[in-house]
Formats: C-alpha cells, structure tokens, sequence
C-alpha cells in the first residue's frame, strides 16, 4: 500500500505530529513500508479466532472508591514549561 | 571488586570484607574511566549512589541486611527516579526530572541497592539497537563498532563491560533478551504481570515488562525476587503468591524436555549463530534433557501482528506528550495546536513518530478491523501455537536473534529490516511468556546468546535451566579484554 500526500496530511493531524513539506515524501515511504509489512497478515485465515488483548485473559481489578491519591499540584506542576496558581498556561484558545 | 559473583559480594560485604560505599567506589571510577568511549549511561549519580551506599553499610552492620543489600545497581532510563532526570533516552524528557520512584525502584531502593545511574537506550524503549537515543548511541562493549542490541542496550552494555553489577531492564518485543544475546550477558523477561509497571514510561502497555539483566542466571534470579510482586497501582499486576525465583536452582536436568520449534532453524538465520545455538541445546542435552521437535507455525505473523499492536498502544500512551504539563515544549507557539504539534515534532525523534503515526492510522476509521483487530487475532494464534507446543516438551528452546550484533548504522535506514531482529522474541512478548537469554558463545567477537522459553509462571524452571547450562560452560564469566 501506498501513501500519498493527503494520506500524510490526515495522519499528521491524527498523531497531533507536524510533517515539513520538504519531508512528506519520506514519511510516506518509510509509512507504506511499513504497511506492506502489515499486509502480510491479510492471507491469515482468522475465521472464527478472538481477538486477544491480555495474554492471560485477565478482568480488570477492581478497587473501593476512595480517594488514594494525595494532592501533590505544586510538587508536580514544578516541571511543567508554564504554570501559574496552579493551572497550566497555554496559548490563549478563546479570544 | 568487579570479577567477583554477586553471591561472593554479598559474602563480603555481608562477613564485613568490604563495604558498599567501597564497592560503589569501584564502580563509579570504572564508569569515569570507561564511559565516555562506551556511552551506556545517560545520567550517573554519583551523590545519591554514595549515600545510598552507606545508608546500605549501617543496615549491613545492623544485621537487617537482605543478599542484596549494598550492591550497586543501574536503572535503564525508562524507570522513573524520584528527584533524578528520567529521559527515556528522548528530548521530550531531556528536562523531566521525575517526581517519584517506580515501584522497581523503590523495591530495590528498600532492599538498599545505590543508584549508580540511568542507562542509555532506544528513544521511549522503540528501537533494537540503542542507536535512536537523543544521547547518541551505546557502543557494544565487545567490538566498538557494534551496537549492544536494544533497546535496553546501555543496561546490556554496563553489565559486560564491569561499569554495575546489576541493572533493570524492560522488554515489549525482546528488548532485554536481544541486547542480552549481543553483549553476552544473562537476562530474563518474566510472565507479564510480574513485575509493576508503575513508573515504567508507558510503550506498550499490553506487552512492558521489566526484568533483571546480570551476568549470571543465578543473579538474575536474587534481582527477580526484589524486583518482582503484586502492586496494585498497576491495574495488570499479577495477585500471586510471592515466588523465590531462586527455589529451583540446583536441580538435575534430568528427563526435562526441550521443544525445539523447526520454525526457528529456517530462512534467515545465521549458519554460524545457529551452530552457536544447535552446540547449546547439545550442552543441555549431555545434562540429561532431552530433545523433541515442536512446531510454531504462526511465528512469521508475529512480526507484523506485533508492528500493529506495539505502535497503536504507544499512539495512545505517547499522546501524554503535550508540551503541556512536563517535558518539551515548543517556543513561540503560535496556537493550542501548533503547540501540540510542533513540541511533538521536535521533542520526539524519526522511529517514534513514525510509530505513533502509523500506530493512530491502524486505530483510525476505516482500518480498525483490517489491522488492529485482525492483529489481535494473530496474537491469540501465536499464543495458542505456544500452548500446544507445550503439551509434548517443558521449555523450548532457540536463537534470540537472527544474527549476532550488527554494526552502528547499517539497519538505521531501513526501520523495517531492524524490526526483524526481533522476530525469535516478539512471539514471546505476543502471548506473555517468560523468556530468557543465556550467553552460548560467539561468533567472531560478537556474543550469542541462547533462547530459553517457559510456560507462563515457569521462570524459576527457566533460571534453573540457564543456571545448570552456567555450571558446565563459562561463556557467561568472559569479559571483553580491554575492560577486564
């Protein structure tokens, strides 16, 4: 399979990835590489398999609904690239 | 100090011998005369290793010590560290200092091992030669223009080279095993579920496990046991009785029966690695195992199941990385989105984003069940080739890698052709069983290691296994000579 501009374009936006201009066409090849890779599953005959998303076929656990969690903002938002009176600042989004 | 089995240290400092700030001493110097050239650290601390260490000669004086109490120990990179930079080899996280421990690290904090530092590895774990790292890549020990395997390569690194006697690793596709194989070390990916992730920086979450890289299966198995247990601030963490992974340890091979799976012997193995392989299995077998063939038919959908799963689980858990709370963040960003999108273009490098983006468009509408759901299908069918497999034999038993080590650059071009290296452990990984790498030999200078699979929870069968291979074979006591 391969990928063209539009395709990059979509995926750039689903990743939340910036993609250059001068680099869609490598990151299309390199993308439809790894897709014919993928298209290697397509001859498996899956008839009547399920899908398996843990290996032991584990329920998630369940816990009382308390809080465990103690409030650590100020330890945790010291790191952060732009925080004041403990909210987290970004570009403005509503004018 | 460095030559010395971690049983003979422990000895030591325990008969009062030698002391940890000693021992901690010795390896700190060896990491300031060694490292620079070999670039398998991304940080090392020194400050907190010296406390620790003689936090860890009181307790040994005390009395109250554990085996391992005072041997030094390095974190790969991936683990967080309370008030210590955790990068996960990434510019993204080259500022994070992280703000608690893993539950590893403060497992092994409480044992009393010091910290030495953080190892080097492939950028958020996604690679098999530690050459994606933001830091530059690791060299293997063994011949400097090889790379040491990934992407817990550092950990494999500082381990043949003397520079810790003991270091964590993490495995989503065979990341420990496969640097284990490359730099002739011992190292152990337990059952999923062993080991807590919390704390670990999330790849995969339905495949990371961590686990113990060291030179001896007898050490991986002391490592396991601090490292391993219920934690429930990981919702996947196995509610087991607690295990002693070194229970086994003595027993006679006799009558155990090794699997080993012709799929694993065909195209593109290496004639000399498999000569290297076929020798170790006939070792086994002179120790009173033996041998049955088994078949493993879905082996070469593991591949391109896992290149599905792997980077759909990371889309998700990589979206963290905002350039909002912690981490890169853009300058000048002009809007929310361009702040999104462009501290995630430049804090990540090539082989994640191209994860990430391949992982969102396999979740995306349209392709859900062509790739995703089709994959986890494949993923039941790997497993389930595993299961019968261990009807007729014990363990089962097979190369970690195609190849031996190959050298710095020649698959960096080529992202598909590296993700073959990992076609003997990613299986493993799809269906969640323990495995783990045993040095058998080497072709050239180049170290090979032997592949050794269980049934889940059949680790302490697998370390009893390796441990009697270690008593009649010395592979896993050389060190290359220049750091002897």
């Amino acid at each position: 399979m391969s990928l063209g501009k539009t395709e990059v374009e979509y995926i750039s936006r689903l990743s939340a990835i910036a993609v250059e201009e001068n680099e869609v066409d490598q990151v299309a090849a390199k993308l439809s590489n790894i897709l014919d890779l993928f298209s290697q599953m397509e001859a498996a005959d899956t008839d009547g398999v399920e899908p398996m998303a843990h290996p032991l076929d584990q329920v998630q656990r369940l816990r009382a609904d308390v809080v465990t969690e103690q409030d650590q903002h100020e330890k945790l938002q010291e790191i952060a690239p732009s925080a004041e009176a403990g909210l987290y600042l970004v570009p403005q989004v509503i004018e | 100090m460095h030559n010395l089995t971690i049983k003979q240290m422990s000895e030591k400092l325990h008969a009062g011998e030698i002391t940890s700030v000693q021992l901690t001493q010795h390896y700190l110097d060896r990491i300031s005369k060694y490292d620079t050239e070999l670039n398998a650290y991304v940080s090392v601390t020194p400050e907190l290793a010296m406390m620790m260490a003689e936090q860890a000669d009181k307790k040994l004086a005390s009395g109250e010590a554990d085996l391992l109490t005072g041997i030094p120990v390095a974190h790969k990179d991936i683990f967080c560290t309370d008030g210590v930079k955790t990068s996960c080899s990434s510019k993204m996280l080259d500022n994070f200092i992280a703000p608690y421990d893993a539950h590893v690290v403060s497992q092994l904090k409480k044992v009393g091992m010091p910290i030495l530092g953080k190892t080097n590895m492939d950028e958020f774990a996604m690679g098999s030669s530690s050459e994606s790292s933001y830091y530059g890549p690791t060299k293997n020990p063994w011949n400097h223009q090889a790379v040491p395997g990934g992407s817990s390569g550092g950990a494999a690194a500082v381990i043949a080279a003397g520079l810790a006697p003991m270091a964590t690793g993490t495995d989503t596709g065979g990341s420990i095993r496969q640097p284990a194989s490359f730099c002739g070390i011992t190292g152990i990916k337990p059952t999923y579920g062993s080991v807590s992730r919390f704390g670990i920086v999330a790849y995969a979450s339905s495949f990371d496990q961590a686990g113990p890289m060291t030179r001896s299966a007898q050490d991986s198995a002391w490592l396991l046991n601090a490292m391993a247990g219920f934690d429930e601030r990981d919702s996947t963490s196995l509610q087991r009785e607690a295990v002693d992974y070194a229970a086994e340890l003595g027993q006679s091979l006799k009558g155990l029966k090794v699997g080993v799976p012709a799929e694993y012997f065909g195209e593109g193995l290496d004639a000399d690695v498999e000569a290297v392989v076929r020798d170790a299995i006939a070792e086994v077998e002179k120790l009173g195992a033996e041998v049955v063939e088994v078949h493993l038919p879905n082996k070469d959908l593991a591949v391109p199941s896992y290149y599905v799963l792997a980077p759909a689980e990371a889309s998700s858990n990589l979206s963290r990385f905002d350039g909002v709370r912690f981490g890169y963040r853009c300058e000048n960003p002009k809007d929310l989105e361009d702040l999104y999108k462009r501290s995630r273009s430049e804090g990540l490098g090539a082989e994640v984003k191209r994860r990430i983006m391949v992982g969102a468009y396999a979740l995306s509408a349209g392709y859900y069940d062509a790739y995703y759901l089709k994959a986890q299908k494949l993923r039941r069918m790997v497993r389930d080739d595993f299961t019968k497999a261990f009807e007729s034999c014990d363990v089962i038993m097979g190369p970690v890698a195609p190849t031996p080590a190959f050298n710095i650059g020649e698959k960096t071009d080529d992202p598909t052709s590296m993700y073959l290296a990992d076609l003997y452990t990613i299986p493993v990984n799809l269906a969640g069983l323990p495995g783990i790498s045993v040095p058998a030999g080497f072709v050239n200078d180049r170290p090979v290691g032997l592949h050794i699979v269980g049934p889940y929870f059949s680790e302490t069968k697998l370390l009893n296994v390796a441990h009697q291979y270690q008593q009649v074979t010395d592979w896993h006591t050389r060190m290359p000579a220049q750091y002897q």
